[in-house]
């Protein structure tokens, strides 16, 4: 039987999680995909705390798993909602489209 | 009941803000009805208060209350306070009677403007800035209502705003009464340092206990105080405003530029009253401003044939008479006049407001002619304010013209006298020619490009002003305001023979002058006017002595040419890198808000990224 798992293996997995997570949110242009690499990032900082509250071996680090996830619940709304709002207006999901602002 | 006389300005003001915030989204009827009754209320509350006044009058003849002290600065604590005497009673009469008539005759002439509400606000507000200036019992107090009547008077004479030149006109007058108001300002300085207070009563006293007459600080108050009143009065040399300001809506013109607001300037110089009297020099100024205003006007509105213009010149020409009673000392005279003038002429502007919508806005006297058949109700209250004005016997002018010439012969001032007896002449030959171009002679108006019949108006609010301030205008003489013991008067035996009958003769002899020139022989005077060797008189007078040609040149110009050459100089070049500074870093952070998505995203991890390597580096 294995050993329990390094808490640096967990920090690594969540930290490559959320670089990819941010590389995903930076290149893509389908605003869909931008909402899911935002979804992903959020997931990296959630498996952190689980991480870090099996590391102390307390409940704390569950506890704001289940905040994120209720976190992630309204954020998706919100952006869903932009999302159809965007599509509405523009008829395409890029949102380059909407970078009218002249700065 | 004296505890109501805070009322008489409180309606005007709540009728200002009401109409303000509701603005055009009133009915105009509505409108009509806030802007007309606030000032009924007003005269009403002021007869009530009259009455109580002259049936028990206070000790002193005089009723003060303090309202609240405006600012307390060390010793320095002006007050609001109302301060009720026979003087202020005359003035508030004039103001809220003559001025409920006039609003309601706005309500006919302004019906159907786009900005019927907004003018109602400004005259309600016009009223209030005028009943504080009349019952201020502190002479800053007195200072705000007399700014509060200047603002109005810009806000109505550029009413019609989208014409630049109603515009121009507005802020030459706002400019040149500015003068005045300056001058005024700054004798109220002088008035502070010496007394240290400007309550009126504390200021007159302190003035008769400690100055002898003839001192020449006393002079030098007066004919700062002189300088305000020529200002806001339209006298010499401050008088190029007036004959402009005739481009606001005519009841604004009877209203503020003939009853109320340029009789301030009398008002000013009979409430200090005390104050002249130690300083004969200044006295002797103000007559003569006066009387060389009364005849430079008078031969200018010789001229003119804008019909407002001619009355605006005589309106100049009347306030003369007003400051000549009050250089001879005649103050109680001088309100005198003040009243029946504010009778007679707003009678006439208003006539004048008729008889120019009848003719489709036509303002040019000899566009009209042989109106007297087509607008029998004009004719007859306009010709019973021309008798008034050109004091023929037994009208009210007659009696207040008559007591100021009298007064000034008794006076020993017989050089105003001379003065005030041509001016007389003077006033009934433009009168009368006033009234013989527009209303007998040839129908004129058939030739003009816009000819249609004049349509007579109609309804009451026409009427009913027009007809009431025609009875006043005709027996308003028998009106004595109760100011004998409030201003003094010069007392002259009672004088014989012909000098007594002579502005009798002056005015009969104007009329039939006018009759013979203007009716009769009409060819005279046109020669005159084309004669190579009357004809710059003539030139002269309709230019109104080139006064505004001589202040383009001497004031306006260099004024002009001093501002362009000073406008690239260095101190505002080192200003200005305050705002270039900002607008350039305005450019730079504006430039990061380019509205793409993604590049904010990536700078906010750029961020995270410096900020986690601050925190794990340092």
């Amino acid at each position: 039987m294995l050993g329990p798992i390094p808490m640096e293996h967990g920090l690594l997995l969540a930290a490559a999680l959320f670089a990819l997570g941010m590389v995903g949110l930076i290149t893509r242009r389908n605003v869909l995909f931008m909402l899911m690499s935002t979804e992903i990032m959020m997931n990296a900082t959630a498996l952190a705390f689980v991480v870090a509250g099996a590391r102390w071996g307390e409940p704390d680090g569950q506890v704001m798993f289940v905040l994120v996830l209720t976190l992630q619940a309204a954020e998706a709304c919100v952006g869903l909602a932009l999302v159809i709002q965007l599509f509405r207006r523009f008829r395409t999901l890029d949102v380059d489209a909407a970078a009218t602002m002249k700065g | 009941m004296t505890n109501l006389i805070p009322l008489i300005f409180i309606f005007p003001l709540v009728g200002f803000v009401w109409l303000t915030m509701t603005r055009e989204r009133m009915t105009q009827n509505a409108a009509a009805i806030v802007g007309v009754g606030t000032i009924g209320l007003s005269a009403l509350v002021t007869a009530f208060v009259g009455y109580d006044f002259l049936t028990h009058p206070p000790a002193g003849g005089t009723y003060t209350q303090t309202l609240w002290t405006w600012m307390q600065i060390g010793t320095f604590a002006p007050t609001f306070g109302v301060r009720l005497d026979a003087l202020s009673l005359t003035m508030l009469g004039v103001i809220t009677g003559v001025g409920f008539f006039i609003h309601l005759f706005a309500a006919w002439y302004m019906r159907g403007d786009d900005g019927f509400a907004r003018f109602f606000s400004y005259m309600n507000l016009f009223v209030a800035a005028m009943l504080f200036l009349v019952l201020a019992d502190d002479l800053l107090f007195l200072y705000f209502g007399w700014e509060g009547v200047g603002l109005c008077s810009y806000l109505l004479i550029g009413f019609w705003y989208k014409d630049p030149a109603n515009g121009a006109a507005a802020r030459k007058a706002f400019v040149v009464t500015r003068i005045g108001d300056t001058s005024l300002i700054i004798g109220l300085f002088v008035l502070y340092r010496e007394f240290g207070t400007l309550n009126i009563d504390a200021v007159l006293h302190g003035a008769a206990a400690t100055w002898m007459a003839g001192n020449p600080l006393a002079t030098l108050v007066c004919l700062l105080l002189l300088g305000g009143a020529v200002g806001k009065s339209a006298q010499l040399p401050l008088q190029t405003w007036l004959a402009d300001a005739m481009a606001g809506p005519t009841p604004v013109s009877a209203l503020i530029h003939a009853a109320t607001m340029v009789t301030a300037g009398v008002y000013l110089i009979a409430r200090m009253h005390p104050l002249f009297d130690l300083s004969p020099v200044a006295l002797e100024w103000v007559g003569a401003v006066g009387a060389i205003t009364l005849l430079l006007a008078g031969f200018a509105a010789l001229m003119q044939t804008d019909i407002k213009k001619i009355l605006a010149y005589s309106t100049m020409s009347q306030i003369g008479y007003m400051f000549l009673a009050e250089g001879v000392g005649a103050y109680s005279s001088a309100i005198f006049h003040l009243m029946t003038h504010a009778f007679f002429k707003a009678l006439l502007f208003l006539a004048a407001g008729s008889v120019i919508l009848a003719m489709h806005h036509e303002q040019d006297v000899f566009k009209m002619g042989g109106l007297r058949t087509r607008l029998p109700f004009t004719f007859a209250v306009m010709l019973i304010g021309a008798l008034a004005l050109a004091a023929f016997p037994f009208t009210a002018g007659y009696y207040s013209k008559d007591q100021i010439l009298h007064l000034a012969y008794l006076t020993g001032h017989h050089d105003l006298w001379l003065a005030g007896l041509v001016g007389a002449f003077l006033t009934s030959l433009y009168t009368f020619r006033l009234i013989f171009v527009v209303f007998f002679g040839p129908e004129r108006w058939r030739q003009s490009a816009h000819a249609g019949d004049p349509h007579p108006g109609h309804g009451a609010s026409h009427q009913i002003p027009l007809a009431v301030l025609a009875v006043f205008a005709l027996i308003g003489g028998i009106i004595h305001p109760p100011l004998a013991g409030v201003l003094p008067q010069p007392i002259v035996a009672e004088a014989g023979g012909w000098i007594a009958y002579m502005p009798e003769v002056v005015s009969i002899a104007g009329i039939a002058a006018a009759w013979l020139l203007f009716l009769q022989m009409p060819q005279l005077p046109a020669a005159l006017a084309t004669n190579p060797a009357t004809a710059w008189l003539a030139a002269l007078w309709r230019s109104a002595w080139g006064f505004d040609w001589l202040y383009e040149r001497v004031f306006v110009r260099p004024f002009v040419w001093l501002s362009r050459i000073n406008r690239d100089d260095p101190i505002d070049h080192a200003m200005n890198l305050i705002p270039n500074t900002l607008s350039g870093l305005n450019v730079l952070a504006s430039a990061t808000q380019n509205g793409n998505l993604r590049w904010y995203a990536a700078v906010a991890g750029a961020g995270l990224c410096v900020l986690i390597a601050v925190v794990a580096f340092t």
